[in-house]
């Protein structure tokens, strides 16, 4: 079995459950700063304050997978993205004190919201601008105009819409009356962005970047082969669109990760199997065998335990928090 | 202006932004445990004394916990961001100990948290027993890992160099590295030993106000008893570190002691302003043939001196010799406040001399200044290598431009500043804001767990 490989699945899989699960959480931080109903923001963060430690953990394990499984990678990828990756930890240093600062707070409430709303922005705008640099090539010292500059900025606000999405449709489920029926209208509004975001994304991307050209286009039967994706993208779209309509709102919060999920995906097919696009594969970034194969025996022992008592967790928290009533 | 080193900016930032991470888990480490024993008691017993405690205690843990949990995170990428050249070179050995700590602690704290702090109407009071207890679990694995991992850099072992990285050949020897067991019980001890202050203090307050006195006296005779057990136990543990870390890094110790000559019968040096250019101490008060007397437990043992290793093989002295000495010096002040402590309690004094609950108000915070002592201490003994006699500090920066290091380093000074301030006030708020004897008890019996359909269903 070709651990290196496993190790890059465990990699994608801890990114994957960080955007689908803190994502809601820094697009709850987002929508509170727009909420025309200061008493709705208490809400907004009780619905998240049992939870968003878990979800943001997601991210260390990211960290750390990649610093054992591909140590070349991590210690290449983050000195080169350094400015952005401070500011992103920073913002999520603003976003996760506000939590208990803004409840034990009794003037500067006020400040603590905005922290926790400007820390929830920054750090989504910012993870996307990595993503963008990421994209387009680590270390390009050909800039390549258009995509250098632009493109970063582009997948920043593209990532700020989406995790506002996941955020909104998470309100949907947790919540009941106006607070819900506001969102559900955020999220619509917010679902066109996000999908401009991702045409936007998945036109310019190839345009950067001769190799993802290459991926989607090079061969005619392998664009057809991958044709699926954006089909069925735009499809669960067209289908969240719809959904956000009525009053199913466990459906609506599932089609929302479903349409960052797939376009998580997209992704995967653009920079597989780089490390660092287009530079390193996994393969060339991969710590050597005793440590994969430790990696791997702690991940498999553990990891189906984090995600039993982690949806344990969820499950104690289940259910809508009505008016009124809070954890604190 | 003057060139902007990269590396010293590195350097400077990872220590403060790893010095102000360590305040709290030294504290949520030990608080958790204080938890878990208050709820234990509660549960046995049902006195109201002690879930008045819990939920006192708790509003301070979640806050610190908080504050922990974010300049955490920075750690984790703050290896790649600033050292990539290092986590390249260890990343095969220190990559998967942190991924361990991941999984079997955070994910373990992160998951019961919301269970401890928000849960009491949610699950029975059992499971929510469970879940203070898990959370304890979490914070104890998350020190033993994180301390493996340093600990391989002080004493490595079960690695070999090749190729310009470390490749493990046997994680047994990596894990079980000669200094582990010293550093995980030292620093556990420490993590305990601080929080019994910082509640000992606390309750003294309010028996010196005669405020909350139920709970102030329980507390306070616990903490005082506690810091009598710990601070013994502590001094001989970091006597037991010390011998160790004679054993496999002497220069260290060399530093600590001020010693520059390998010396028989070697003296304690008490106070002195160590040259590093000169080789020498100024102003020295000095005990003859004590220091060989701690470290070989011989009046005439050999101890190594500095000038044993080339002059750029040595730590920055002054700096190891002094925090060595704030840490042993308040290690001793804590001794004599447990045994004054367990004399007053003998007398049945203790919660009525107000002298002693003024000292004990005062040592609230220097547990804290202890271990920070104690971590420069170890740290900048470990110089001038980031993995001891293997690799060099100067050999483990990334090639960040020094701009953005100044820029990052004055923005983590800024905000870690700004939030230790407001940490401060709040945690001060909630001391003095007490126990509340309003809040309604929770029940001791087991009731069905409040499920989402038991509300009444909201007016369609």
């Amino acid at each position: 079995m070709d651990l290196t490989l496993l190790m890059a699945g465990v990699l994608a899989f801890a990114i994957l459950m960080y955007v689908l699960l803190d994502g809601f959480d820094l697009g709850v931080g987002m929508l509170s700063a727009l909420v025309p109903e200061p008493a709705w923001r208490d809400r907004m963060v009780d619905s998240i304050a049992p939870v968003w430690d878990g979800n943001e953990t997601w991210l260390i394990l990211g960290g750390a997978i990649l610093f054992a499984a591909f140590p070349a990678a991590y210690g290449l990828v983050l000195p080169a993205l350094y400015l952005p990756v401070i500011g992103m930890l920073l913002a999520l240093i603003f976003r996760g004190v506000a939590f208990e600062f803004r409840v034990k707070a009794r003037r500067s409430r006020r400040l603590w919201d905005f922290a926790f709303a400007a820390g929830s922005g920054a750090a989504a705008f910012l993870q996307g601008v990595l993503l963008g640099i990421f994209i387009t090539g680590i270390g390009n010292d050909a800039p390549l105009g258009l995509g250098s500059a632009i493109f970063p900025m582009l997948t920043g606000v593209a990532l700020m819409a989406g995790y506002a999405l996941l955020g909104g449709t998470w309100i949907v489920l947790k919540t009941d009356g106006p607070l819900r029926d506001w969102a559900a209208r955020c999220s619509r509004q917010l679902l066109l962005v996000v999908m401009a975001g991702i045409a936007m994304i998945s036109a310019v991307t190839p345009l950067a970047s001769a190799a993802v050209a290459e991926r989607w286009f090079g061969d005619l039967w392998r664009t057809l082969a991958l044709a699926p994706v954006p089909l069925i993208t735009a499809g669960v779209a067209w289908w969240l669109w719809q959904a956000l309509a009525g009053q199913r709102d466990g459906l609506i919060f599932r089609l929302s990760q479903a349409v960052f999920g797939l376009g998580f995906i997209g992704l995967g097919v653009s920079l597989w199997p780089y490390a660092v696009p287009f530079s390193m594969t996994i393969w060339d970034a991969a710590a050597p065998a005793s440590s994969l194969a430790f990696t791997a025996v702690a991940v498999v022992c553990t990891l189906p335990l984090v995600l039993i008592y982690t949806g344990y967790a969820y499950l104690v928290f289940r259910g809508k928090i009505h008016e009124g009533e809070g954890y604190h | 202006m003057p060139e902007l080193d990269p590396l010293l900016l590195s350097r400077i930032q990872f220590a403060f932004t790893i010095g102000f991470h360590i305040l709290f888990p030294t504290l949520t480490i030990g608080l958790a445990f204080f938890l878990v024993t208050l709820e234990g008691l509660w549960l046995r017993t049902g006195n109201p004394v002690y879930v008045r405690l819990y939920r006192l205690w708790t509003k301070v843990f979640a806050l610190t916990f908080g504050m922990g949990v974010v300049s955490g995170i920075v750690m984790t990428y703050q290896l790649g961001t600033n050292f990539g050249v290092f986590a390249g070179i260890t990343g095969p050995v220190l990559g998967p100990l942190l991924s361990v700590e991941v999984l079997t602690a955070f994910f373990v704290e992160a998951g019961f948290i919301g269970i401890m702090l928000f849960g009491w109407n949610r699950v029975g009071p059992r499971l929510h027993f469970a879940a203070t207890v898990m959370v304890l679990l979490g914070t104890l694995n998350s020190a033993f890992w994180i301390l493996v991992a340093n600990s391989w850099m002080h004493t490595p072992a079960g690695t070999e160099l090749i190729d310009g990285r470390f490749v493990v050949t046997d994680w047994w020897a990596v894990i079980f590295n000669p200094s582990m067991p010293y550093r995980v019980a030292h620093m556990t001890l420490a993590s305990f030993l601080t929080t019994a202050l910082v509640i000992a203090g606390a309750s003294a307050f309010y028996l010196l106000r005669g405020r909350f006195l139920p709970e102030a006296r329980r507390a306070f005779s616990v903490a005082t008893l506690a810091i009598a057990v710990l601070a013994p136990s502590q001094i001989v543990m970091g006597d037991l570190h010390g011998l160790n870390t004679l054993e496999h890094q002497p220069t260290k110790i060399a530093a600590m002691e001020g010693l520059w000559e390998t010396t028989e019968g070697a003296p304690l040096v008490l106070f002195a302003l160590p040259d590093q250019q000169a080789e020498e101490n100024r102003f020295a008060i000095e005990i003859p043939r004590l220091a060989s007397f701690i470290l070989t437990h011989d009046w005439d043992g050999e101890v190594p001196g500095l000038t044993a290793v080339a002059p750029e093989d040595r730590p920055p002295v002054a700096i190891v010799f002094w925090s060595f000495r704030i840490m042993v010096g308040l290690g001793f002040a804590f001794l004599a406040i447990g045994f004054i402590g367990l004399w007053l309690r003998f007398r049945r004094r203790l919660l009525h001399a107000s002298w002693f609950h003024k000292v004990c108000l005062a040592f609230l915070p220097a547990g804290f200044v202890a271990t920070l002592a104690g971590w420069v201490t170890t740290e900048v003994g470990r110089q001038p290598y980031t993995v001891y006699g293997l690799l060099r500090t100067a050999d483990s920066a990334s090639a960040v431009a020094g701009w953005q290091v100044a820029l990052s380093l004055l923005l983590f000074i800024a905000v870690y500043g700004v939030l230790f301030a407001v940490y401060a006030v709040f945690a001060r708020r909630v001391i003095l804001h007490g126990p509340n004897y309003d809040e309604p008890l929770p029940t001791r019996q087991r009731v069905l767990p409040t499920s989402p359909k038991a509300h009444p269903a909201p007016a369609e």
